[in-house]
């Protein structure tokens, strides 16, 4: 609170206060020492936080930039993009990679959303028996430790040839994203005014034409945020790919474990920047798809 | 009741269809992969040899998580602690801004970060002897099982950050100020009467944050070395070097026992919680 006139009993009160710590001047000096100190020490904590969050980070970039580095040097030999070139030449591994990644991303997408959004309208709005236990179902396979079940999925993809196909990525990497996508579908379509729905169905719309032209626009915000949140999932998975996609599908993660694990750290890094570009812009717009309302109702 | 929906459960069958075929099936799987011997029969056999094997790992494994769930859980006590009951304004401000940056940073960028970052020579050893703290030949590479724990924390301390500071912005502001006023320091307040109503929240984000951890294999195969190393990295190995099934399933049901155990902990609260209620 900053009042600029305060009133009269507030201000008699800051007077009394004012004027009794004016009397010992020691104290005073004592107070204004103490508030520094722990002003400082706030500052020092506060940079020492940011050096442990960012200092990984400036490593990567300057990995990136880096063309030569080696031991005795605090910092790179000499700088410049051609790593960069390297990574970004159009017959480079890199962009096919993030060809793949992005393809493999956006049809996770699609598999994702055309099994949930009916899944998401049923469990919002119709009558399911177990329906509590349906919403954990899909929580499962985030709950379980993955690596065991992914070297299972691989072999029995191997015995049908889905191993090293797009097509088993994009499944693995679906069935992962379906907890996101289902109990945010949920949520979306939790969200909206019942009472929009049945005024559509009094003045004529079928059920399905007041599906697509009032209740679906309205969810399409919070369906929006679930397919980014599967999209982002797909494009940073690791282990799944690792196991299923191996040899033929190299997606980015993939490519940046191959060049880190091979010695070649800036490869390595400008792919892990690339990887990051998302995630950050992600962090930024979140909160204008997950609105409080659908957030809300998330997993119930 | 009324009857269920017909219609419902036509809409909601791909996605069950989806979660058995990928989850389910291959869930069985593994456990029928684990427990059975060549000749057909139930046996132990498969986890005497993971065990043999491997028990240096299991415990590795439990100690990078649980230590790794511990550290996390202080530091977002600590951050979301500041950010509700710190009377520094800027201090809050640079707080709030600064602590989600890692949250949706993928674990395998995470790992490449520290893959430099904690090396002999990486950023961090030479920001200490550029300091003066530190003489370059004291340096040391921090890439094994302290790199281990500290990409983990790194990475899921914003997300349980965030989950406890969302909740202590919702309790009720007049049992905090009632404490300060009775003039309990903020270290007391935040332990005695900001913890106890925020403790559900902070099980949840530590449950959810051991299963992650317990599940990750790009950073212990990117951040350590080979031995000791943890059970994720153990399966691969098994499988893409000998084919072993058997042995890689029965360490892959030693560690779904070790998220049921974290489960079991969480439920049995969340049921003594409703018996109390």
């Amino acid at each position: 609170m900053s009042g600029k006139s305060p009133s009269p009993p507030m201000s008699a009160a800051l007077d009394l206060q004012r004027g009794r710590s004016t009397v010992p001047p020691a104290s005073v000096a004592n107070a204004r020492v103490w508030a520094l100190g722990s002003t400082a020490l706030k500052i020092a904590g506060l940079a020492i936080f940011a050096f442990l969050l960012f200092g990984p980070l400036a490593n990567l970039v300057l990995w990136s930039v880096a063309e030569r580095w080696y031991t005795p040097f605090k910092l790179p030999v000499s700088y410049g993009l051609r790593y960069w070139e390297v990574v970004f030449r159009p017959t480079g591994d890199a962009m096919s990679s993030l060809a793949t990644s992005v393809i493999i991303a956006c049809l996770t997408v699609v598999v994702a959303l055309a099994v949930s959004i009916p899944a998401g309208y049923a469990l919002a709005r119709l009558k399911l028996p177990w329906r509590t236990a349906l919403m954990i179902l899909f929580l499962l396979p985030q709950a379980f430790p993955s690596v065991a079940i992914y070297i299972n999925v691989a072999r029995v993809f191997y015995s049908i040839g889905l191993t090293g196909t797009i097509t088993g990525v994009v499944l693995v990497h679906a069935a992962h994203g379906l907890v996101y996508s289902v109990w945010i579908a949920a949520a979306a379509f939790a969200a909206v005014d019942r009472d929009l729905e049945l005024a559509a169905r009094n003045i004529g719309a079928s059920p399905l034409r007041a599906f697509f032209t009032v209740t679906l626009p309205l969810a399409a915000p919070g369906i929006m945020a679930s397919a980014i949140f599967v999209f982002l999932e797909s494009l940073d998975e690791f282990t799944g790919t690792f196991f299923v996609g191996v040899p033929q599908v190299t997606t980015l993660p993939l490519l940046l474990y191959n060049a880190s694990m091979g010695g070649n750290y800036q490869i390595a890094s400008i792919t892990a920047l690339i990887l990051l570009v998302p995630s950050v812009l992600f962090m930024i717009v979140i909160e204008r798809f997950l609105k409080a309302d659908v957030l809300s109702k998330v997993g119930q | 009741m009324a009857k269920p929906s017909f219609l419902g459960l036509l809409l909601i069958a791909p996605a069950l269809i989806m979660i058995g075929a990928l989850f389910l099936y291959p869930l069985g799987f593994s456990l029928a992969a684990a427990f059975t011997e060549p000749g057909g029969g139930l046996s132990l056999t498969h986890f005497q040899k993971a065990y043999e094997l491997y028990s240096t790992d299991i415990l590795f494994t439990l100690f990078i998580v649980v230590v790794s769930t511990l550290l996390t859980g202080l530091f977002s006590i600590v951050i979301a602690g500041i950010l509700t009951l710190s009377e520094t304004p800027w201090l809050i401000a640079a707080l709030r801004n600064l602590y989600r940056w890692p949250l949706f940073i993928p674990f395998i960028v995470a790992a490449q970060c520290m893959r430099t970052f904690l090396a002999k020579n990486g950023l961090m050893n030479n920001s200490f002897v550029a300091l003066g703290l530190m003489e370059p030949i004291q340096t040391t590479s921090f890439l094994d099982w302290r790199g281990i724990i500290i990409t983990f924390v790194w990475k899921q301390v914003p997300f349980v950050t965030l989950m406890l500071a969302g909740a202590m912005a919702s309790i009720d502001r007049a049992t905090i100020e009632a404490g300060r006023n009775l003039g309990a320091s903020r270290l007391r307040v935040l332990v005695e009467l900001v913890l106890p109503q925020v403790a559900q929240t902070l099980l949840v984000g530590l449950v959810l944050s051991f299963v992650t951890m317990l599940s990750v294999l790009s950073v212990p195969m990117m951040v350590a070395g080979s031995q000791p190393t943890m059970l994720t990295v153990d399966m691969a190995f098994r499988i893409n070097s000998y084919g072993d099934y058997a042995t890689a399933n029965a360490l892959g049901v030693i560690s779904y026992f070790m998220a049921g155990t974290v489960a079991w902990i969480y439920l049995r609260h969340n049921v003594k919680r409703e018996v109390q209620a």
